[in-house]
């Protein structure tokens, strides 16, 4: 994967394979400690323990058509390999927390890329889902739910392709927002990083 | 900044050319991407932008991209489904943004399915 953004889609899909009917994503940036946190949080169907012992495993899968699942693994050795940390927490009947923290002053680090892009696609592409993204910068934050869009949309699908490309826009434009509001002492300290 | 006033706008602009599509339900076209691990890590999120964002510059209306999981063809991901209402299904591999804008013009708007793109000619 060539950006964490990708990771971010990849994950979530399993929150929409596993019947979630809420998913929530969190990408958390922390200048001064330079790390970067993401969090997926789904209420599906969660693992049994057996399962949730084998999913970081490449050779293991539930698909039947192939022999490997390389999702988790990919997604734990690029928080990993910047001396971050990964884990994964999950109760039947309850849902599953994919949690990856990465240390943005690594030489490893896969950088985060359009975490929106892929917001957006998840969004748009499963009507039925209400996704919660939250993006925070410091101690700015910017919080979209895709039921609240739901409501202003009436009835009008998700995938109606004139309200998906508004839905990646207001995600792209109020990403950038939180970088510009941003305090000066903290872009100080990223320019210096 | 984008407003929740202009998505009203989309809204009721969207509402109105869905009552004309509603009568002709099964006339919609639906272009499907390969969005499991392998389709993303060989680049299917920008080709399902470019798809979303040609059909939403053409006002097509009546074409639907949805998403799907792996079918076991990773080796030529991203791949792409088009299926248009008494025509046989295409599938189209190793896609790309710009293919995607292709496949939008030649296919789904003049009806002439790009034969170069499709997993036929990849695997001749």
């Amino acid at each position: 994967m060539r950006e964490l953004s990708l990771n971010i889609l990849d994950i979530a899909q399993n929150s929409v394979a596993a019947g979630a009917s809420r998913v929530e994503i969190e990408v958390r940036e922390d200048t001064a400690e330079r790390t970067l946190l993401i969090r997926i949080s789904d209420n599906g169907c969660g693992m049994s323990e057996e399962t949730l012992r084998r999913v970081q495993d490449p050779f293991y899968t539930t698909r039947t058509t192939r022999k490997v699942g390389m999702g988790i693994p990919l997604f734990k050795m690029a928080a990993e390999m910047t001396g971050g940390s990964f884990s994964i927490a999950s109760e039947v009947g309850k849902g599953t927390v994919v949690t990856a923290l990465f240390r943005t002053d690594s030489i490893d680090f896969t950088p985060l890329g359009d975490a929106e892009s892929s917001v957006c696609a998840l969004v748009t592409m499963n009507e039925n889902i209400n996704f919660v993204y939250r993006r925070r910068l410091d101690e700015n934050e910017f919080v979209f739910s895709s039921d609240e869009i739901k409501e202003v949309l009436d009835g009008v699908p998700l995938n109606e392709p004139s309200v998906a490309k508004w839905i990646g826009e207001y995600l792209t434009e109020h990403a950038e927002s939180l970088r510009l509001t941003a305090s000066p002492e903290n872009q100080g300290g990223q320019s210096e990083a | 900044m984008k407003s929740i006033e202009e998505l009203k706008a989309i809204r009721d602009k969207a509402r109105a050319q869905m009552n004309i599509r509603e009568e002709n339900e099964d006339g919609n076209i639906r272009v499907v991407v390969g969005m499991a691990t392998c389709g993303i890590a060989a680049g299917a999120r920008p080709v399902l932008n470019a798809f979303v964002d040609e059909i939403a510059k053409r006002g097509l209306h009546n074409v639907f991209v949805a998403q799907t999981g792996c079918i076991g063809l990773c080796q030529f991901e991203p791949i792409v489904e088009v299926m248009v209402p008494g025509q046989e299904k295409v599938t189209y591999c190793k896609m790309t943004p710009e293919k995607a804008v292709r496949v939008v013009t030649d296919h789904i708007v003049n009806g002439q399915p790009v034969a170069e793109f499709t997993i036929g000619e990849a695997t001749k």
